[in-house]
């Protein structure tokens, strides 16, 4: 039976996958420059840089070059980046925590502020606190995130002085923490290292919060339309008649069926920020996979913009299966019509 | 004429109730006319540079301070809501007119077309939205075009979407059966009979997307993809403010953010206006 949902969820996946290679795949060949005159330097003959393109593979036609281009990629191959002379792969592993952390935060501070006021607004609909809680989630999405972000790290690092310069993610000299998640906060914290902990947190803390006021809109305001309908439902009529606690009405009985589209809203959310991740970093310095790709970018790196592009949709991909098979645990009828 | 007073009165009604939407018209209102006219207003040439001392905090001779050039802010911000305002409108209508032609097409006829535009979005969306402009603006050059094209393109999957589901649900409406046997083509019932009816859902979409579109714009010149400099341009003016905050000249980009802001959130209460107005289903 579960195999059975597994596959059913497994064949969109990959179908949406097959869709991403594709994109990823026109899109970097899109890119303008060329690549073998770059890499050969500017002072290459023309059949220095003939023999470059052949090694690259480029003098090849574009559907010749697409199928090199899935057979790599199956192997686990993502190329080199050519402005580092490093393997793509080796870069985005190492530089994807530092955006994963970020951006989990980010999501994190949001839901912490966003559900409670998404069902404050829905208990008490029409009311002030309802208004502002919309004034305050359409200020949210109104913010430019590298304006929001300057405008803390006036306040707080030039200011105030309490919050380091957005200069990435731990002081020079500082040592990071033994690798073992790849996330500082966590790491420190397993290796025992508290000081080294508030040290990440520092650093982090102002690039999540500007993150997080993005992301307070969009889940505030579905937290509040879900919540409104379930409210009104017969259910939680008959609970509130039979004096249940208020809090268990609220709980255990409106928010556990009002979560599914909340969840799915948090699957677009995360995306969402992940774009806004570029962004962020940035400003602040941060040296995720954000930053990494901007640089590529900007040179025209076909490998790295490739495996950023990739490793984006990607998790895109992953995250949402996970979503609908989430589904299945927050709420067991879908499994079953299913 | 019946139907206009009908809703010259409700959008007076939706307007006395929402005040904030009131204020975002209003406050739009004062923005689109800085942009028709405010480069003739402007006490200095935008781009020209030492007009005055370089970063120099607000004075009454530059209201908003100078930045690392010598140019003055107050100019640049003011002449920056054309183009930003520019781009966005262009962009929005842009994904709006692809995005409604290729979602009718497929919600009217299926098969094919339908199968391989719903994959074709479903693919596109799978990605960040800005991680996908990026590319786009590096794949077709810095400019103006490409920023509009851009926007464009990673917003038309949403009007796809919303198109094809609005017509599939009418598709078996009477009123089109009807309008297919008094003998009318595929073309004449979808822009005759459908697009109308599916036309308030689009515009609360489109007015939704202004502010959306203004950020995105904003924010690929903040990364200096798009708009070059010295164009005076909000984006571009937080970017060459930001190396300047750190040591305290928070003017450079705190004006030029502020109408960035102020813009894309009047944009914002607009929207909430205007879904009001045509659709109240959807307030949330």
């Amino acid at each position: 039976m579960t195999m059975q949902l597994l596959s059913k969820r497994l064949v969109p996946a990959l179908i949406s996958l097959i869709g991403v290679l594709i994109v990823s795949f026109v899109l970097t060949r899109a890119l303008p420059g060329d690549p073998a005159a770059y890499l050969a330097g500017p002072a290459a003959t023309a059949d220095a840089v003939a023999e470059v393109r052949k090694s690259l593979g480029l003098d090849r036609n574009v559907f010749e070059q697409f199928v090199v281009y899935v057979k790599q990629i199956t192997r686990g191959e993502l190329g080199d980046s050519w402005a580092t002379g490093q393997p793509v792969l080796s870069e985005l592993v190492n530089r994807l925590p530092a955006s994963i952390e970020l951006t989990a935060l980010g999501l994190i501070l949001a839901l912490i502020v966003a559900l409670p006021l998404g069902i404050i607004a829905a208990l008490r609909p029409n009311s002030p606190i309802d208004h502002t809680a919309r004034v305050v989630s359409t200020l949210g999405v109104s913010l430019p995130t590298f304006f929001t972000g300057l405008l803390l790290v006036y306040i707080f690092y030039y200011q105030l002085d309490w919050l380091p310069a957005p200069m990435g993610r731990l002081a020079p000299f500082t040592d990071a923490p033994e690798k073992i998640t790849g996330f500082y906060t966590v790491d420190s914290l397993l290796t025992g290292d508290f000081y080294l902990f508030l040290e990440a947190l520092r650093f982090l803390i102002l690039p999540a919060f500007t993150l997080g006021m993005f992301a307070l809109a969009p889940i505030a305001r579905m937290t509040r339309a879900s919540m409104l309908g379930v409210l009104s439902s017969d259910y939680v009529r008959t609970a509130r008649a039979n004096r249940l606690p208020a809090w268990k009405v609220l709980i255990v009985y409106a928010l556990r069926n009002a979560l599914l589209p909340i969840v799915t809203m948090l699957g677009m959310v995360f995306s969402f920020l992940l774009g806004a991740n570029v962004l962020v970093e940035k400003v602040f310095s941060w040296p995720g996979v954000g930053s990494f790709a901007l640089e590529a970018l900007m040179i025209s790196d076909y490998a790295a913009v490739q495996g950023f592009v990739l490793s984006m949709g990607l998790i895109y991909v992953l995250l949402n299966l996970s979503i609908d098979i989430a589904y299945g645990y927050i709420d067991p009828r879908v499994q079953v019509e299913s | 004429m019946k139907t206009m007073t009908a809703l010259y009165r409700h959008g007076r009604y939706v307007l006395s109730n929402n005040s904030l939407a009131a204020v975002g018209v209003l406050a739009l209102f004062v923005l689109v006319t800085l942009a028709v006219i405010g480069p003739s207003l402007v006490p200095f040439d935008p781009i020209e540079t030492f007009v005055g001392p370089t970063l120099q905090p607000p004075s009454s001779a530059h209201w908003f301070g100078t930045d690392q050039v010598g140019r003055d802010i107050f100019s640049r911000v003011i002449v920056a809501a054309r183009l930003d305002l520019t781009i966005a409108v262009f962009a929005v209508v842009l994904s709006f007119l692809a995005g409604t032609a290729v979602g009718c097409v497929s919600g009217y006829f299926g098969g094919w077309f339908d199968r391989i535009s719903g994959r074709v979005v479903d693919s596109m969306m799978a990605f960040p939205l800005f991680v996908l402009a990026m590319g786009v603006v590096a794949a077709m050059g810095n400019s103006v075009s490409s920023v509009v094209c851009a926007t464009a393109l990673v917003n038309a999957p949403f009007y796809v979407r919303l198109a094809r589901a609005e017509v599939a649900q009418r598709r078996t409406a009477e009123y089109v059966d009807a309008a297919i046997l008094a003998g009318n083509g595929s073309i004449r019932v979808i822009s005759n009979h459908l697009l109308p009816n599916i036309l308030p859902t689009l515009s609360v979409q489109m007015s939704l997307n202004l502010g959306w579109a203004v950020l995105n714009a904003a924010g690929l010149s903040f990364i200096g993809l798009g708009v070059r400099p010295p164009a005076a341009e909000w984006g571009i003016m937080v970017a060459e403010g930001a190396q300047y905050v750190v040591s305290g000249h928070w003017w450079a980009c705190f004006f030029p953010g502020i109408a960035l802001m102020f813009c894309v959130l009047c944009f914002n209460f607009m929207g909430d206006g205007v879904r009001d107005l045509l659709d109240p289903r959807q307030r949330t």
